[in-house]
């Protein structure tokens, strides 16, 4: 059974889906939903500490071997982001059947478990394969998901910034397969580790430099680099919450990995970042993603908007680690890709609280919310203050290896840019925690938490947020294992 | 070799670019739709072009021929396909849906109702 986790860990949710679809009732659909994500999170820990043991796996599909057979391949980056998947599964899918039970319909819930699964298997593929076509081919799973997902929201809105969603997505996605076109055509393989052994033979062609901007913009729309994130707010903002959480907690982080591998592993840093300015071009978006976004999220006045807003921001960071092109610098931003993941995650559950209770998210629906639903706002501050980046937060630590990443880098834009960027999340949060704890609502004041079974998902990766942000030894190991993996002692 | 007599990669760009712009430029939810499976189209000929070999023949084993055709772009451009249409039936799906709620598919109308709202 271990020999075969690496393909396991993606085929049970896949296989799952039709069976969750079939399911006569929604409890049924979650129930099967829900085991696959607990499965799927111990296949992840297990292989977690198998590659800790034993170095970079690999298995060959079918038994074919690598480079004629698709092989999947794990390193330390790859078992970090499945666990990150894994675990924040795991974490809102418990909490999605009340929430979705109140904002779907209940003939559509068998269906929305099984795009669900579907997300979660597209999402674990990209990071398990080793084949850059593969890519490919789960990238538009977990992205054809994510549009029914969705389009599924009980707002009209949702239909649309689902279509806006699925022509952008499918345009960022064929620009990728431009790119892969162009790079098998150089070299005649699409298997990552033999990509990167015969692309510096060929490196020097205006081909190889095209499918680099291919891919880079491909990716770029996936993962919401400004100024390519125009599906991202409507998207977050119309979505059943759990989707919302789901998404915002995993998805743009998935097309992230996929840039950092790309740019890693298969170009190599010293051509993506010495034969291509991309190092400049990755920062100056980055930092421009950072404040534009930030100052927009200040002005909205719907809360899941706001945070959706944050994200692109939070993205800015990720890639701002990432241009500082240096080994400390890659690991600052995948500790970023981690932590953010579950401050999103946590506080996109808070909110889907408040919408259980309300039906909507609007500034003005806080008011008074601390004193009537104290559990979830509190957990709402305790994420909304791991965005700010305050002290014995997950926020802070990524923050603070990004800050040091940038000083020894001599990167003293960034140490400004972080420095504005953090004072808008204070800026945005401090709007909402205003308006929840020192505005009276004189219609409300009794008391109307959400049920214990939305509130203890919720405060489980809030509890994370707050626990990893303390004993920080354990993520920061992985972060480095991972980039010093990728970017070698040297860098 | 000329530039001309790659004219199969000549076609790939004018289709792609002609798919482009249809996305972009049009309004009609529908022909958003037409110009991406364009798009997709011109990717499909890029790859099928690449698996063209000089005087190869089709890549099905037989006695005489020393020089066969790429047969793999072919097979990744099938899965391409399969992604094509399922991502086209969506979107036309989604564009049944948003007329059904709105009882329009022009863009800017969409627009319009939704800032009002």
């Amino acid at each position: 059974m271990s020999a075969h986790a690496q393909l396991l860990i993606v085929l049970l949710p896949l296989l799952a889906a039709p069976l969750a679809a079939l399911m006569r009732t929604p409890d049924a659909a979650w129930a099967l939903a829900t085991a696959i994500a607990w499965s799927v999170l111990s296949l992840a820990l297990l292989l977690l500490l198998q590659v800790q043991a034993e170095g970079v796996l690999s298995y060959a599909i079918g038994g074919w071997a690598a480079p004629w057979g698709i092989e999947y391949r794990l390193d330390p980056l790859g078992a970090l982001l499945q666990l990150l998947l894994a675990a924040v599964a795991a974490a809102i899918l418990p909490w999605t059947r009340q929430s979705a039970a109140r904002e779907l319909e209940r003939a559509r819930l068998p269906g929305f478990y099984a795009a669900l699964l579907l997300l979660q298997a597209g999402l674990l593929g990209i990071v398990a394969t080793g084949d850059a076509f593969n890519v490919f081919v789960f990238l538009e799973i977990s992205s054809l998901s994510t549009y029914a997902l969705i389009a599924m929201g009980r707002d009209r809105r949702a239909l649309t910034a689902a279509f806006r969603y699925l022509i952008l997505g499918t345009l960022g996605a064929t620009f990728y397969l431009i790119g892969v076109g162009l790079l098998y055509a150089l070299t005649g393989t699409l298997n990552m580790a033999d990509l990167a052994a015969r692309l510096p033979a060929v490196a020097d062609t205006r081909t190889a430099h095209t499918a680099v901007v291919f891919v880079t913009v491909g990716l770029g729309l996936k993962l919401a680099m400004f100024p390519l994130h125009a599906w991202l707010p409507n998207a977050y903002a119309y979505a059943p919450s759990a989707v919302t959480a789901l998404l915002a907690a995993t998805a743009t982080k998935v097309a992230l990995y996929v840039l950092v591998r790309f740019v890693w592993t298969i170009f190599g840093a010293e051509f993506a970042f010495g034969a291509i300015p991309l190092a400049a071009l990755l920062g100056v978006l980055a930092v421009l993603g950072m404040l534009i976004a930030s100052a927009v999220a200040v002005r909205q006045d719907e809360v899941k908007r706001l945070l959706a807003w944050s994200s692109v921001a939070q993205i800015g960071y990720a890639l701002a680690g990432l241009a500082l092109a240096s080994g400390a610098g890659l690991a600052a931003a995948l500790l970023h890709l981690a932590n953010h993941g579950l401050m999103k995650g946590a506080l996109f559950l808070a909110l889907g609280n408040i919408a259980w209770r309300f039906g909507n998210t609007r500034l003005s629906t806080l008011r008074g919310l601390g004193r009537a639903m104290p559990w979830t706002m509190a957990a709402f501050v305790a994420g909304g203050l791991s965005l700010v980046g305050v002290p014995l937060t997950v926020g802070f630590v990524s923050k603070w290896a990004l800050l040091q990443a940038a000083l020894a880098a001599g990167a003293w834009w960034l140490v400004g840019a972080i420095a504005l960027a953090s004072l808008l999340a204070l800026a945005y949060v401090w709007r909402v925690v205003e308006v929840a704890y020192f505005e009276a609502s004189e219609s409300r004041d009794l008391r109307c938490e959400a049920p214990l079974g939305l509130l203890l998902p919720t405060w489980l990766l809030v509890l994370a947020n707050l626990w990893l942000g303390i004993d920080t030894r354990w993520t920061l190991g992985l972060a480095e294992a991972a980039a010093r993996a990728l970017a070698g002692a040297g860098l | 070799m000329s530039s001309l007599g790659l004219y199969n990669y000549w076609i790939v760009i004018a289709l792609m670019m002609v798919g482009l712009y249809a996305v972009i430029a049009r309004g009609h939810l529908v022909k958003k739709l037409i110009g991406l499976t364009l798009f997709q189209t011109a990717v499909f000929f890029l790859y099928i072009s690449m698996g063209f070999v000089h005087g190869g023949a089709a890549p099905i084993l037989s006695e005489g021929v020393a020089v066969y055709s790429n047969p793999l772009p072919h097979v990744l451009i099938l899965t391409a396909i399969v992604v094509g249409v399922a991502t086209t039936a969506l979107g036309l799906a989604l564009v049944v849906r948003i007329r059904e709620a709105y009882g329009s598919v022009d863009e800017d109308e969409l627009e319009r109702m939704d800032s009002d709202a």
